[in-house]
């Protein structure tokens, strides 16, 4: 664009004052920015002299990291990661539900219960609820299911074989994240325009009804993109399991490095998956955000597939029309 | 219990000193009205004298601090208990409020389905009707509406008049026996406001009832049966719309007509 338009200017030399009196000339030069390029320049030096001291380090063994990434403990240990994460914020954001909806509700007892419960679990350390979880059967010996205050019992069993070290973990952080999320979920219902409440009302639906298909779907749009945050965070809180021996990612590399005492090296293994694992959740974020955005934005952007098949079929049409174009001029030869 | 049956034909509504208050500010004071099946009953009046109120305490969207409302000889909201009326439960409300369509000022159409979505949802999710026979009928109510060609578009690509005549379709997919607008055409630019009228002029026409609130005389005028004016929670003056409109006898009357024409 810029060579274009100097190389008018140049071209028509017996018009100068149609040089001046054109503005292209003048908006055609950027601004520079020079101090852009020294602060670039310096720190992809001190990055590359980091890096490079990285792998110089006689204290870190290469090998052992390659050999390390895809050991069997460690992969089981990722598979745990993931079904961790997974569980612990589906029971979450099921119970974030249920809090935000007794915080919305008429009923002064749901209220305060749903208050009461974010005020403890957020109140507490995360650390602390783990061991808590970990150690409950300290506490209670056997569980029961009955009606309290009463003989009546119908299951009972003892705590450490329902509440395995999984179960505890998951109830700890699940539990934990419940607290957060409710109220992540809570400004999500408040979001949603209460005229499309009564407009519901009016057709007839229920206040359950009117939840699930009308306000949760529109809160979702808001409720989506602190909750991509929060699984992330949930991601690397699982970590804090190793205190109660879950074997999940960070556990596994602590009892490895425990023997071959090669801790570096395995904490740059354990890294390396933590930063796979939070950067492939970015991708169902994206996906659910456009399910629920239907509507709001005018039309949606495609999704990387659709470019990438729009692409390829336009690629296609030029290479198409170009062998069309060939065989005419070869046939006129 | 059920007097209305005795005398006569019962009208379609039946609202009997109907009183409602906001804390301490009374804003329905003993309001009786009738609307016989198939009319049009048009409801004039000033802002904040009580009709959104009043339209919202037939289908129980608000609850009456008095009085009794019936639909179709059903006490609205309430089981009769001898002289008590005990508040019925949500589920029962949903079911009451089935038969009864509401339009509202500023649409209030869902913003995460499409035009037709959003007509066809309380069909099959509340009346359980099968998905086809929905899709099939919401596409008749939306020729009916004008708006064919809008089937797949989500609110935000409508225009105003284009969004509150599929929230009449909406509406009118319930199969309702009584139609409630509050200020349907207020929230539109004027160009907007005849596409909307005609529509509820063609309903009023194959024999809907309906209950109107609306600044807009000329519809009353040539639309109504019944013309209500209302003035600070109570009805002033009620009957034809020639008698209304065009020889009102109460000075406030003239006032809020001579404001509005
Ligand atoms: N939810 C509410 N809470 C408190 N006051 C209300 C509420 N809704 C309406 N009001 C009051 O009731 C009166 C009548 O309101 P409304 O029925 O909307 O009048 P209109 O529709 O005739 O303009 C007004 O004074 C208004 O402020
Ligand atoms: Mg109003």
């Amino acid at each position: 664009m810029t060579d274009e338009i100097v190389s008018t200017g140049k071209a028509s030399p017996l018009a100068p004052g149609l040089r001046t009196a054109g503005t292209h000339d003048v908006a055609a030069t950027p601004l520079r920015h020079p101090g852009r390029w020294v602060a670039a320049t310096v720190l992809i030096a001190l990055c590359t002299g980091w890096m490079f001291s990285l792998w110089r380090n006689p204290n870190i063994e290469h090998l052992t990291i390659a050999d390390f990434l895809f050991d069997g403990r460690i992969v089981r240990g990722v598979l745990l990661t993931v079904a961790l994460t997974g569980c612990s914020m589906a029971l979450a954001t099921t119970l974030a539900i249920l809090l935000a909806v007794m915080r919305l509700s008429a009923n002064p007892v749901l209220r305060v219960m749903s208050w009461a419960y974010t005020w403890f679990f957020r109140g507490t350390p995360l650390l602390v609820q783990i061991v808590f979880w970990g150690y409950l059967g300290l506490l209670y010996q056997t569980l029961t299911l009955g009606i309290p205050f009463t003989s009546i019992q119908f299951a009972s069993a003892d705590t450490n074989v329902i509440v395995t070290p999984f179960v505890a973990g998951l109830l700890a952080l699940g539990m934990n994240e419940a607290a957060y999320a409710s109220e992540i979920v809570r400004a999500g219902l408040l979001s949603v325009d209460h005229g499309n409440v009564e407009a519901a009302h009016s057709l007839g639906m229920s206040p359950g009804y009117t939840l699930r298909r009308i306000v949760l779907p529109q809160a979702m749009r808001v409720i989506i993109p602190p909750m991509g945050n929060e699984t992330i965070s949930m991601l690397k809180n699982t970590a804090l399991l190793q205190l109660i021996a879950v074997p999940e990612l960070y556990t596994q590399t602590s009892w490895i490095s425990a023997q071959n005492l090669h801790q570096v090296e395995l904490l740059i293994v354990a890294s390396a998956w933590y930063l796979v694992l939070t950067s492939v959740l970015s991708v169902p974020q994206y996906y659910l955000e456009r399910r629920y955005g239907r509507g709001t934005d005018r039309s949606l952007p495609l999704t990387p597939w659709q470019r990438a098949r729009r692409l390829v079929s336009r690629v296609r049409t030029r290479v198409s029309q170009v062998a069309r174009t060939d065989a005419t001029t070869e046939g006129d030869a | 219990m059920n007097t209305q049956a005795i005398d006569g034909p019962k009208p379609l509504v039946e609202a009997r000193d109907v009183r409602k208050r906001f804390g301490a500010n009374l804003v329905l004071k003993g309001i009786d009205l009738r609307v016989e099946r198939g009319q049009v009953m048009c409801l004039l009046g000033p802002s904040g004298s009580g009709k959104s109120t009043f339209l919202r305490c037939i289908n129980h969207l608000e609850r009456v601090d008095g009085g009794r409302i019936y639909v179709d000889g059903e006490l609205m909201g309430y089981r009769e208990h001898g002289d008590r009326a005990r508040e019925m439960k949500p589920g029962q409300i949903a079911a009451q409020r089935r038969s009864i369509g509401m339009v509202f000022q500023r649409f209030n159409l869902f913003p995460h389905l499409t035009a037709l979505e959003n007509i066809v949802e309380a069909p099959v999710g509340v009346a359980r009707r099968s998905k086809a026979d929905a899709r099939t009928r919401g596409m008749e109510l939306l020729e009916r509406v004008g708006l064919t060609d809008r089937a797949g578009m989500y609110p935000a690509q409508l225009s105003g008049g284009q969004q509150q005549r599929v929230a009449i379709a909406r509406a009118l997919a319930m199969d309702p026996k009584l139609m409630l607008f509050d200020e349907p055409t207020s929230a539109l630019d004027p160009e907007l406001v005849g596409d909307v009228l005609n529509v509820m002029r063609d309903l009023a026409k194959s024999g809907m009832t309906m209950i109107v609130v609306t600044h807009e005389i000329g519809f009353a005028r040539e639309v109504a049966d019944q013309v209500v004016f209302m003035d600070d929670g109570v009805v002033v003056e009620s009957g034809a719309p020639t008698d209304v409109i065009s020889n009102p006898q109460h000075d406030r009357t003239k006032t809020f007509l001579d404001s509005v024409l």
